[in-house]
């Protein structure tokens, strides 16, 4: 009954209470829908990284990471990857070579990063193929294909057609370079990565570097799903261990081969609990306050109460019950609409492509679609009896100061 | 034994500047089954006495016995306890739980002591019909008239079977009807179970119910008479 009680005490001031649910609701809706439009800025650059950057797992000599010095190559590259192609957690591998060159037009020139990639294998490891925006990808037929960002075209003012010489240094230290032919201009949501990266084949890069075409820099590998990515990496660790332990290789998830990213994301989910926990103490004043306007105006109630019986540990029971209920109904409220609302956006996403060049710029995209983990949820609902219970506290205290006689006196 | 004994009770305020002797050395004895009545001009102390009767006040000195049991020497968890299982409480102003019905505030004692719902629900109905206001066991207070209400209170007071039953100007907010049928109620339940009653009232007509009144003035008890009423 002492339930039933604190929860039909909720109503006896109804608009007291819906402003107050009114408040934890929007409260509420404030954390979780900031929460869903963080995480899921987050998942869309983590994936634009994976997809477009940087794939699930990375192998490389070691030595290479250090400065890019390319006569570090990867030792049995075809033979590591036809090994990694055979589990069916894979999707695709894709080996590269790699080197920093100067991309020249007519007009200008930029420093970029060329991959030298197998086009078949490629687009199956990364969005090159669907990021196109202009032209087409590369392909055998073709004669020195090369495939840039939308950004870098602009800077040096190319076009489908237009020649593009890259100049750099061979096995030897010998500078060299090709004229290669823009076959087509793609656009990612990172114009950092459009201006500095260069996609020619393989074959071609290798010529020019002095390279036989099987050499290797980089194995990218992507999985099916990119959960598996920590126990995959540790089977690879496990497997070719004797290459690593020789200093052959280095195999590296996208968290290490791109550790702002990782602590972006734990920033993130850190950041939206903190930003949760906020909204919640500022409530709880709010829930205080309301709860002590209902003590002060129940004194002779609560008196009458002591005087039959009931025990502090039942007034303070029904008030802190009283004060859940309040905030929990207000959470359940908020919870409700803010599921709709995150469903929507993550359904049609939410467009900011007002502020798209800045997003890009940054490496996000300009339409974020919400995501919010159902365990965000469940530690908002936690959290919200934690602040509750922990607001009860003061007005349940003045209740018990209460003298039952003094009550009962007032009452004349 | 008598059911209650106060002997030597003071009752110093010192919740002003000038202390408030409510009460100067109060010796009274009640037997089990009485009707007593204690009157006095207001300021008297008969709230004081009552309240110190019933446990929910402790005297400045002086001793309560109820029952042998010293309630001096109960710490103020006990004497909650105490209240709870041997004293039922009507009050002036009714003082239901807005929130419950009348069944459910009938029973609300009984689930304070951990009755069983359905013994509770049963013994609720059972002195909802006594009183008379069976049929509106579902009518929260609100819903009710003063005198329904003060019949409510009267079968919660009675529920639990307390030892005594203090009455602390029960009639005082009822219209005459509404008295003449609460006193009758009372006094029925004095006669059916035996049930102690002490009523603090300025009301005459209570007075010509109580088989007993204690006059009270400036705290201490200047007349006690007994009167036969059957």
């Amino acid at each position: 009954m002492l339930t039933a009680v604190a929860w039909r005490n909720l109503w006896r001031n109804k608009l007291r209470s819906s402003v107050i649910i009114l408040a934890v609701a929007t409260g509420i809706i404030g954390g979780v829908v900031t929460d869903g439009f963080m995480s899921g800025m987050t998942d869309q650059r983590v994936n634009a990284a994976i997809d477009n950057e940087v794939s699930d797992i990375q192998i490389h000599n070691p030595s290479f990471l250090l400065n890019n010095e390319i006569n570090y190559t990867i030792p049995q590259a075809g033979k590591i990857a036809a090994e990694i192609r055979k589990d069916p957690r894979v999707k695709a591998v894709s080996l590269r070579l790699k080197c920093q060159a100067m991309a020249s037009s007519a007009q200008a020139g930029a420093g970029v990063l060329a991959s030298g990639v197998v086009p078949e294998d490629e687009s199956h490891v990364s969005s090159l193929k669907n990021n196109l925006v202009k032209g087409v990808y590369l392909n055998e037929k073709q004669r020195l294909p090369a495939v840039i960002g939308k950004k870098l075209a602009k800077k040096l003012n190319l076009g489908i057609g237009d020649k593009l010489i890259l100049t750099l240094a061979d096995t030897s230290g010998t500078i060299t370079g090709g004229a290669f032919q823009v076959v087509g201009i793609y656009k990612t949501s990172n114009t950092m990565f459009d201006e500095s990266n260069v996609f020619v084949r393989k074959n071609d890069l290798a010529r020019l570097l002095g390279f036989s075409p099987t050499t290797t820099h980089e194995i990218a590998v992507l999985l099916r799903n990119n959960n598996q990515t920590t126990g995959f990496k540790k089977l690879l660790d496990k497997k070719f261990s004797d290459q690593i332990k020789s200093g052959k290789l280095v195999i590296q998830s996208w968290e290490e081969v791109e550790p702002l990213l990782k602590s972006m994301v734990e920033m993130m989910n850190y950041f939206s609990y903190i930003f949760m926990v906020i909204i919640l103490i500022a409530l709880a004043f709010a829930i205080i306050n309301t709860m002590l306007m209902a003590i002060l105006e129940r004194t002779r109630e609560i008196g009458m109460l002591m005087a039959l019986g009931m025990n502090k540990g039942k007034i303070f029971r029904m008030i802190m019950l009283e004060t859940i209920f309040l905030s929990l109904t207000g959470a359940f409220v908020g919870l409700g609409i803010s599921i709709g609302v995150v469903k929507l956006f993550a359904t049609h996403g939410f467009d900011l492509s007002f502020v798209s060049s800045g997003l890009n710029a940054i490496g996000y995209s300009s339409i974020i679609y919400f995501r919010v983990n159902p365990e965000f949820y469940f530690s908002t609902v936690i959290m919200v009896i934690a602040i509750a219970v922990i607001s009860s506290i003061s007005p349940a205290r003045k209740a018990l100061k209460l003298q039952p006689a003094t009550a009962i006196r007032d009452m004349k | 034994m008598s059911i209650i004994e106060a002997k030597g009770i003071y009752k110093t305020y010192q919740e002003t500047k000038v202390p408030v002797n409510a009460l100067n050395g109060v010796d009274l004895k009640i037997e089990e089954g009485e009707f007593t009545a204690i009157v006095g001009p207001s300021g008297s102390g008969k709230t004081t006495l009552l309240n110190i009767l019933g446990g929910l006040d402790l005297p400045s000195k002086g001793d309560i016995f109820i029952e042998g049991t010293n309630l001096n020497k109960f710490s103020s968890r006990q004497l909650i306890d105490f209240r709870l299982h041997n004293i039922g409480f009507v009050f002036q102003a009714y003082n239901l739980i807005p929130v419950l019905t009348a069944l459910e505030n009938t029973e609300f004692i009984l689930e304070l002591q951990k009755v069983p719902k359905k013994e509770r629900r049963r013994k609720a109905m059972e002195l909802l019909e006594a009183v008379g206001i069976a049929n509106k066991a579902d009518h929260k207070p609100g819903q009710l008239s003063g005198g329904q209400q003060q019949r409510v209170a009267v079968a919660r007071a009675l529920v639990s079977q307390p030892r005594f039953i203090i009455a602390d100007e029960p009639t005082a907010n009822l219209d005459s009807h509404s008295t003449n049928e609460l006193l009758e109620i009372m006094a029925e339940m004095n006669r059916k179970y035996h049930s102690t009653f002490i009523f603090a009232t300025h009301d005459q007509r209570v007075m010509d119910k109580a088989h007993r009144i204690v006059t009270i003035d400036d705290g201490k008890i200047i007349r006690d008479e007994t009167f036969n009423r059957l």
